[in-house]
């Protein structure tokens, strides 16, 4: 009973963080101007990173946990690195 | 599998993700879009990483809390990549003539561009 409740609970939680992926790709190709596709990749890959952390929920593996690390380490210097060329032109100077 | 404690936090724990990517999606100027994706990376991330110490911890009857990790580098480094944006946003603006801040009676602070002497 408790193991279908979690299953249940975890399907329901891939949907919505699928819905929202899907709202923030939609928003990356929308985006009027380019800081709000940048904006917009920055909440898909913090979902992608929920995601991943439940699906090692549901696999009961810790491997999934260390894929979510590495992808908010490079997701974060990714969007560091898209801000800095949106002001001054280049990455490194 | 788990006991009952676990499923509490698993099944509330998905909604501020889903509310802040359609607020990111629905919201009109960009200022205003920056906010909504800390819905997901606050209280989305935050119940998600309990529900998984929780699962882990009873799963491997031992505490598990290696998730603290992530939680830590989120929410340390989810402002600074915002505040870099909006400066950003609010150079690429006032370059093109159409400042945010115009209308505003307090005392403008400057900008400092990366061409200015």
């Amino acid at each position: 009973m408790s193991g279908q409740i979690l299953a249940i609970a975890l399907t329901i939680s891939k949907i919505f963080l699928t819905l929202a992926m899907a709202a923030a790709a939609s928003r990356i190709l929308r985006g009027p101007r380019a800081q709000d596709r940048v904006i917009g990749m920055d909440t898909l890959y913090v979902n992608a990173m929920l995601l991943l952390l439940v699906f090692g929920i549901g696999s009961g593996t810790t491997l999934y946990f260390e894929v979510a690390l590495a992808i908010g380490l490079l997701g974060f210097v990714a969007t560091v690195a898209m801000a800095k060329f949106l002001m001054r032109g280049e990455v490194i100077e | 599998m788990g006991r009952h404690s676990d499923f509490g936090t698993a099944r509330h724990r998905l909604e501020p993700g889903l509310i802040g990517s359609i607020g990111l999606l629905r919201f009109k100027t960009f200022y205003e879009r920056v906010h909504a994706p800390t819905l997901g990376t606050t209280m989305g991330l935050f119940t998600i990483l309990a529900a998984s110490m929780f699962y882990f911890s009873l799963a491997q009857t031992r505490p598990v809390v290696h998730e603290i990790l992530i939680g830590i580098f989120v929410t340390t480094t989810t402002p600074i990549t915002f505040m870099f944006l909006v400066q950003a946003t609010l150079y690429r603006d006032r370059f093109e003539g159409s400042d945010p801040l115009a209308g505003l009676s307090v005392e403008q602070p400057q900008v400092k561009t990366p061409h200015d002497p």
